[in-house]
C-alpha cells in the first residue's frame, strides 16, 4: 500500500527521495534547518494544527462577543492544565493504533495507577520513586498482558482490551471504595506548580510527546510500527516480528496510561477509583488520535497530530467553560467535529489516492 | 480428507485380515458434536440454563423460564441487530444512546398524548431507522470508519437528547406502550402468560434467520468476508452495508419499547448497552471483521450473557468479581473462536 | 488441540472462581442466627463509618431548627454563628460564582434549576457565574483554579470528592474570597459556612425505623444500593444497617442496581424467587423505587412496605396504589441556600459556620401536601420551588 511508505519516517510527504533535506549543507546550519524542516514537515502533515489556529481564532471571537477575555492568562494556563491527562494517555493511544490495533482498558489501568501509585507513595518523599517504577511497571505488565492476548490468542484487540477493562474494573471495585494512599508535598506541587501562565505539567506531556514521536519516526522500531500497522502480513513476509512490535506498542500505550495516572494522583492528592472513568480516557483519547489524522486501521499518522487534536478539544472544552454551555450541546458537538474531522481526513486521502494512480474523480 | 474407514481397503492387509468399520458414534454424540463444533455457545448455554435450574427450580417451570426471556428479550434483540453489523464487518457503538432515544422521545411525547401508543411506535421506529441511514451514509460515502461513526452519533444522540430535556427525562410511557415490554397473552395453554416480549424476541429471531437465508444474508455475508470481491460480482457494497445499519437502528428501538416498557423511563437506560450487544455476538462465534457467524448464535450469546448473570446473582457472587469473571469469559471465548477459525483454514 | 482444552479450561476456573470466591454461599450461612446470610459490602464495615457522626446526626432529627418554618432553606440546626463582616461588600454589583461537581442526574437538575431561580431573585447579584466539571474532579480543580481569577466575590463549591478536592478549596480560600461549600463536604475548616442537610445516616436510619415499625422483628428485608463506594449512599446503609442490627431485621441481601430500573427489577424478581417473599425494600435512593414496586406487580405479589425518596414518580405510585411506604428526603432545597449565604456573606451578616438543615421524611399523612402530578416523573418534592417565579414551567 503507497501509504505506508510515504508516512514512513523517511521525509515529508511530498520529497522525492530518501534524503533528509537538510543533511548536507554544513553541521550547525544543517542541523538547524533540518530540525525547522522537519517541524514543519510534522505541521504540514497533521492538518488539525490549521484546524487548532481556526478554532482559536472563532473561539477569540465568540468569546469577546460574549463579553469575555479569552486571551486572559487563566485561560491559558486551563487550556494546557486540561490537555496534560489526556494528552499523555493519548500518545499512547497513537502508538497501539498506529500498530493496528486499540486500547480500551486505558481509563481502568489510569484509576488503578493512581491508587497504586498514591498507596505506595503513602505520603513519603522517599517512596516517591519506587512508587513512580512500580506503577509505570504494573502499567507495562498490563500492556503485556494487553498484547499477548492480541498477538498469541488472536483475539480482536476491541475484545481483549474490553475483556481487560472489565477485569482492572473488578479488581478495583473489590480493593478500593474510596480515595486511598496519599502523594507527599513534592510530587502534589507538581501538579499546581506554574512557570506564569504555562503549568509545569505541560513539559510532562510535551516530553512525553517527543519521546515517543521520535521514537516512531526516527528509530526501526517506530518504522516497524508503522508496517505492521500499515499492512500485517506483508511485514511478516519481510521477516519483521510482528507479534513483537504489537506488543511493544500496547506496552508503551499501558505505560502512557499509567503516567497518565499518577499525574492524576498528583493533581488530587491522591488515587480514586473512579479518575479514570470519570475522565472517560478510553473513547476520549480513541477520538483525539482520530481527530489528529491518524488512521485507526493503523499505519498512518503521526503523534504531532494527537498532540495538536488534544489541544483543539481543550480549547473546545474552554470556550464551551467560558460561554457557560450545557454540557450536553457540547457533547454533541464533539460528536459531530470528531465524524467531520475524519470524513475531511478520508475525503483528501481518497484525492490523494485518485491523484497518485491517475484515476480522477467520477 | 477422505474419510479411510468408508472403504475397506481391497486385498488383503498386511496382518491378513478384513479391517472392519469401527462402531459408528449413537445419536445422542453425533448430535452433541455437530451442536459443539458449529458454535460452542449453544453447550455452554444449555450449561448454564442447567445449573441456573438446580440453583433454582422455579426456573424449570415456565413462568419462571418465560421470566428470564422476558428480561432478556432486549439484549437479544439488540444482539440481532449488532450481528448484521458486525458481519459486514462494521461496529455500531450507537445502539445504546439509541435505546435511550427511543425510550426518553416516546415518554415526551406521550406526556402529551397519552392516547397515540402506535404513532408513537412508529415514531420512535423511524428515528432508529434513520439513524441508521445516517451511520450507514456516513460510513460509506465519507469512509468513515463506523467505529468513528457510531462513536459520533453517541455522543451526538446522547448530548441531544439530555439537552432537549434538561438533563432528565420527562412524562412517562402510558400502560398501553408498556403492554410490549411487560404485558403479555393471557390464559395461554400449559403457560401463564406469554410475555409479549417474548413474541418479539421470537418474531425477531424468526426474521432474522429467514433474512439471512435470503439473497441479502448472502451479500452480508459476501461483504463482510470481501467486500472487493463482492462489489466486483456486482454486489451493492454501500447500500448492503447501510441497510445493515438501518437493521441495527430499527432493532436498537424495538429493544428501547421493550426495556422502556420492562422498566419505565429512566435516564441511564441505554448505558453500556452496545459493549454488551457486541459482547453478545462476540461470544456467539460471529467473528469481528465478518464474514461468518450465524445470527442464531448470536443471539444465543445474548441468552448466555443474560444467563451468566442470572446465575452470578444466584449464587450470591458479590458485584466487583462478576466484571473479572465476565472479562476473563469474553477474552477466552474469542480466543477459542480465534482459534477454531485458524484451525479451520 | 491442547490450546482449545487450555483456553476452555481457563474460562471454566474463571467461572467457578467467581462461583466459589470467599464470598459466603447463600445456602451455607442460611442457618445462622441472627447474622445475614448473604455477603454484605461496605456500610458499617466502610472506612466512610463514623458512629461520632451517625451519633449527631440521629440526634438532630428531633432537635428544632432556628429560622422561619416555612422556609426550611433558610432554617439551621443548632447553628454556631461566624462574623463575616470582613467580606462585606454594600452596594450590591456582585459577581458570584460556583463550581458545580455535575448536572448528570436529575437531583443535581433540579436543585441546579432552584439555584439559579435563588440567584434571579436577588437583583445585588449582578453576575453569576457556573462551571460544570462534568463529575470530573480534575476538571473541576481546574474549574475553581479558573473561577479565583475571574475576580469574583464570592465562591461556592460543590465538591465532586470530599479529600481530592480539598486542596483546591484551600487554594480558594488563601485568595481572600468567601467560600461557601455545600452538599458534599471538605477536609478544611476553611469555608466560611458548610451547607447540608442532617446527612445519609438520618436518610437511611429513617427508612429503616419505617421498616422496622411495619415489618417487627425477624422480618426480611432487601437493601437495593446505587453504587459502592460514593460516600453519601455508604452512610445512609450504614444507618440502616445499624438501625436494622439492633432490631433483628434479616437483611437478605444488599444489591448494587447502578441507578438502573431493569436491573433493580431483575434483581428483585430474582430475590423473591430465592427467598419465596420479601417483608421490605430499603433503598438508598428513590430513582428506581418504581421498578422495585413493579417487580412485585409483575408477580402478582402484593407489594411490602417500602422506602423511596421524594421523586414524584414514586409518590404518585404510593398514593394511586395505596402502599405502605415512606420517603426520606435529601432535600433539593439546599440548593437555594448557598446564594442565600452568598448575599447575607457579602452584606456582612452573620452564617452559621455548619448550617445543617432539616431533613424532613414524607409519610402518609404529609403525601399529598408534595404530590404534584404536573411535574415530571424524576422531579424531587423538596425542591422549596414550589412559591418561586416561573414553577412550575422552569422545572418542566
Amino acid at each position: 500500500m503507497s501509504d505506508t511508505v510515504r508516512d514512513a519516517p523517511t521525509g515529508s510527504p511530498s520529497s522525492n527521495g530518501l534524503e533528509d533535506p537538510g543533511a548536507r549543507s554544513g553541521a550547525t546550519r544543517g542541523r538547524a534547518s533540518a530540525i525547522v524542516g522537519r517541524t514543519r514537515d510534522a505541521f504540514a502533515a497533521t492538518p488539525i494544527w490549521a484546524a487548532l489556529v481556526g478554532i482559536v481564532g472563532i473561539g477569540w471571537v465568540v468569546v469577546t462577543l460574549d463579553g469575555g477575555t479569552f486571551f486572559a492568562s487563566g485561560n491559558l494556563t486551563n487550556i494546557l492544565q486540561r490537555s496534560v491527562a489526556l494528552g499523555i494517555v493519548a500518545v499512547g493511544q497513537t502508538v497501539a493504533i498506529l500498530a493496528g490495533s486499540l486500547d480500551l482498558s486505558v481509563s481502568y489501568l489510569i484509576s488503578l495507577a493512581s491508587l497504586v501509585g498514591a498507596e505506595t507513595m503513602d505520603g513519603r518523599e522517599s517512596m516517591l520513586v519506587p512508587a513512580i517504577l512500580l506503577t509505570l511497571a504494573v502499567g507495562a505488565a498490563v500492556g503485556l498482558a494487553n498484547g499477548l492476548v492480541v498477538t498469541k490468542l488472536r483475539v480482536n484487540p476491541f475484545i481483549a482490551t474490553l475483556g481487560m477493562a472489565l477485569i482492572l474494573r473488578g479488581y478495583i471495585e473489590n480493593n478500593y471504595d474510596r480515595p486511598t494512599g496519599s502523594v507527599p508535598e513534592s510530587w502534589e506541587s507538581f501538579g499546581y506548580t506554574r512557570m506564569g501562565p504555562i503549568p509545569v505539567s505541560i513539559f510532562l506531556f510535551a516530553g512525553v510527546a517527543l519521546i515517543v514521536g521520535t521514537t516512531l519516526r526516527r528509530t526501526r522500531f517506530g518504522y516497524h510500527v508503522y508496517a505492521v500497522g500499515g499492512d500485517e502480513q506483508v511485514s511478516v513476509l519481510s521477516g519483521l516480528r510482528t507479534h513483537r512490535v504489537v506488543i511493544a506498542a500496547h506496552v508503551i500505550c499501558s505505560v502512557c496510561a499509567a503516567l497518565t495516572g499518577l499525574f492524576l494522583a498528583s493533581r488530587l492528592g491522591s488515587g480514586t477509583p473512579r479518575v479514570g472513568t470519570d475522565g472517560g480516557y478510553d473513547l476520549e483519547s480513541i477520538a483525539a488520535v482520530v481527530l489528529g489524522g491518524t488512521a485507526l486501521a493503523g499505519g498512518r499518522g503521526r503523534v504531532a497530530g494527537t498532540v495538536g487534536a488534544v489541544l483543539v478539544l481543550a480549547v473546545l472544552d474552554n470556550v464551551f467553560n467560558q460561554l457557560e454551555l450545557d454540557p450536553f450541546l457540547k457533547q454533541a458537538v464533539r460528536g459531530v467535529v470528531i465524524i467531520a474531522a475524519v470524513a475531511v481526513y478520508a475525503q483528501r486521502r481518497k484525492g490523494r489516492q485518485q491523484v497518485a494512480t491517475g484515476t480522477a474523480a467520477a | 480428507m477422505t474419510d479411510a474407514t468408508l472403504t475397506p481397503p481391497t486385498g488383503p492387509t498386511p496382518a491378513g485380515d478384513v479391517v472392519e468399520a469401527p462402531p459408528r458414534p449413537s445419536l445422542a454424540a453425533r448430535a452433541w458434536r455437530s451442536v459443539a463444533r458449529s458454535a460452542p455457545i449453544f453447550a455452554v448455554l444449555a450449561v448454564l440454563l442447567v445449573w441456573i435450574a438446580v440453583e433454582n427450580p422455579n426456573f424449570t417451570e415456565p413462568p419462571g423460564f418465560l421470566a428470564f426471556l422476558k428480561r432478556a428479550a432486549p439484549l437479544a434483540v439488540l444482539a440481532a441487530g449488532q450481528y448484521f453489523v458486525i458481519v459486514t464487518g462494521e461496529f455500531d457503538l450507537s445502539v445504546g444512546s439509541l435505546v435511550t432515544v427511543t425510550v426518553v422521545v416516546a415518554a415526551q411525547v406521550l406526556a402529551d398524548n397519552p392516547d397515540s401508543t402506535l404513532p408513537v411506535i412508529a415514531l420512535v421506529l423511524l428515528i432508529g431507522v434513520a439513524v441508521g441511514i445516517v451511520n450507514g451514509l456516513i460510513t460509506t460515502r465519507l469512509q468513515v470508519p463506523s467505529f468513528i461513526t457510531t462513536l459520533g452519533m453517541l455522543l451526538i444522540l446522547d448530548g441531544a437528547v439530555f439537552y432537549w430535556t434538561d438533563g432528565a427525562p420527562k412524562g412517562s410511557l402510558t400502560e398501553d406502550f408498556r403492554t410490549l415490554g411487560r404485558g403479555g397473552v393471557d390464559d395461554v395453554p400449559g403457560l401463564e402468560q406469554l410475555p409479549w416480549s417474548v413474541v418479539v424476541f421470537l418474531a425477531v429471531g424468526v426474521g432474522a434467520v429467514l433474512l439471512m437465508r435470503a439473497n441479502l444474508g448472502k451479500q452480508f455475508m459476501a461483504v463482510g468476508d470481501n467486500d472487493r470481491a463482492a462489489g466486483l460480482s456486482g454486489v451493492p457494497v454501500a447500500r448492503v452495508r447501510t441497510i445493515a445499519f438501518v437493521l441495527s437502528g430499527g432493532l436498537a428501538a424495538v429493544a428501547g419499547i421493550l426495556l422502556g416498557g420492562f422498566a419505565g423511563v429512566s435516564a441511564q437506560v441505554g448505558d453500556g448497552l452496545e459493549f454488551q450487544a457486541i459482547t453478545a455476538v462476540v461470544l456467539g462465534g460471529v467473528v469481528l471483521g465478518g464474514g461468518r457467524g450465524s445470527v442464531v448464535a448470536a443471539i444465543a450469546g445474548a441468552l448466555t450473557l443474560e444467563a451468566l448473570f442470572t446465575l452470578l446473582n444466584l449464587l450470591g457472587v458479590s458485584g466487583a468479581l462478576e466484571d473479572t469473571v465476565e472479562g476473563v469469559i469474553i477474552i477466552a471465548a474469542v480466543a477459542f473462536a480465534a482459534f477454531r477459525l485458524r484451525s479451520d483454514r | 488441540m491442547r490450546k482449545r482444552r487450555w483456553i476452555a479450561g481457563i474460562a471454566a476456573a474463571a467461572l467457578l472462581a467467581g462461583a466459589c470466591s470467599d464470598d459466603s454461599d447463600d445456602t451455607e450461612a442460611s442457618g445462622d442466627d441472627g447474622e445475614e446470610a448473604a455477603d454484605i459490602q461496605g456500610g458499617l464495615d466502610s472506612e466512610f463509618f463514623s458512629q461520632e457522626e451517625m451519633d449527631a446526626q440521629l440526634a438532630m432529627r428531633d432537635m428544632e431548627p432556628e429560622g422561619p418554618a416555612d422556609k426550611p432553606w433558610e432554617q439551621a440546626i443548632q447553628p454556631t454563628y461566624v462574623d463575616t463582616a470582613q467580606y462585606a461588600q454594600p452596594g450590591g454589583g456582585w459577581k458570584v460564582c460556583f463550581s458545580n461537581a455535575a448536572t448528570d442526574n436529575p437531583w443535581r437538575q433540579v436543585g441546579f434549576t432552584t439555584m439559579q431561580a435563588e440567584a434571579a431573585l436577588h437583583p445585588e447579584i449582578a453576575e453569576f457565574t457556573v462551571l460544570d466539571a462534568e463529575a470530573s474532579d480534575d476538571k473541576q480543580i481546574s474549574d475553581i483554579e479558573s473561577l479565583t481569577g475571574q475576580g469574583c466575590d464570592a465562591l461556592i463549591v460543590s465538591p465532586n470528592t470530599t479529600a481530592t478536592l480539598t486542596p483546591a478549596v484551600e487554594e480558594a480560600c488563601a485568595t481572600g474570597i468567601p467560600v461557601i461549600v455545600f452538599d458534599r463536604g471538605v477536609n478544611t475548616d476553611c469555608p466560611v459556612t458548610f451547607i447540608k442537610p442532617i446527612g445519609g445516616y438520618a436518610f437511611g436510619a429513617d427508612a429503616a425505623e419505617f421498616l422496622v415499625d411495619e415489618v417487627g422483628e425477624g422480618g426480611k428485608v432487601l437493601a437495593l444500593r446505587i453504587l459502592p463506594g460514593v460516600d453519601v449512599l455508604e452512610t445512609r446503609f450504614a444507618g440502616a444497617q445499624q438501625i436494622f442490627e439492633e432490631n433483628g431485621i434479616e437483611l437478605v441481601g444488599a444489591e448494587f442496581t447502578e441507578g438502573d430500573a431493569a436491573n433493580t427489577k431483575s434483581i428483585v424478581s430474582d430475590y423473591i424467587a430465592r427467598e419465596g417473599e420479601l417483608d421490605g425494600i430499603w433503598m438508598d435512593a428513590g430513582a428506581t423505587a418504581v421498578a422495585a414496586i413493579e417487580a412485585f406487580e409483575d408477580e402478582g405479589l402484593d407489594v411490602p412496605p417500602i422506602s423511596g425518596e421524594d421523586q414524584q414518580d414514586f409518590l404518585q405510585k404510593w398514593n394511586d396504589d395505596e402502599l405502605t411506604a415512606v420517603a426520606p428526603t435529601y432535600p433539593t432545597y439546599q440548593w437555594r441556600t448557598p446564594v442565600i449565604a452568598a448575599v447575607k456573606i457579602l452584606n456582612g451578616e452573620q452564617v452559621p459556620e455548619a448550617w445543617n438543615l432539616p431533613q424532613p421524611k414524607i409519610t402518609e399523612e404529609t403525601l399529598p401536601d408534595y404530590l404534584n402530578p404536573e411535574m415530571g416523573p424524576l422531579f424531587y418534592a423538596l425542591c422549596g420551588c414550589q412559591e418561586m417565579p416561573g414553577f412550575p414551567e422552569n422545572w418542566q
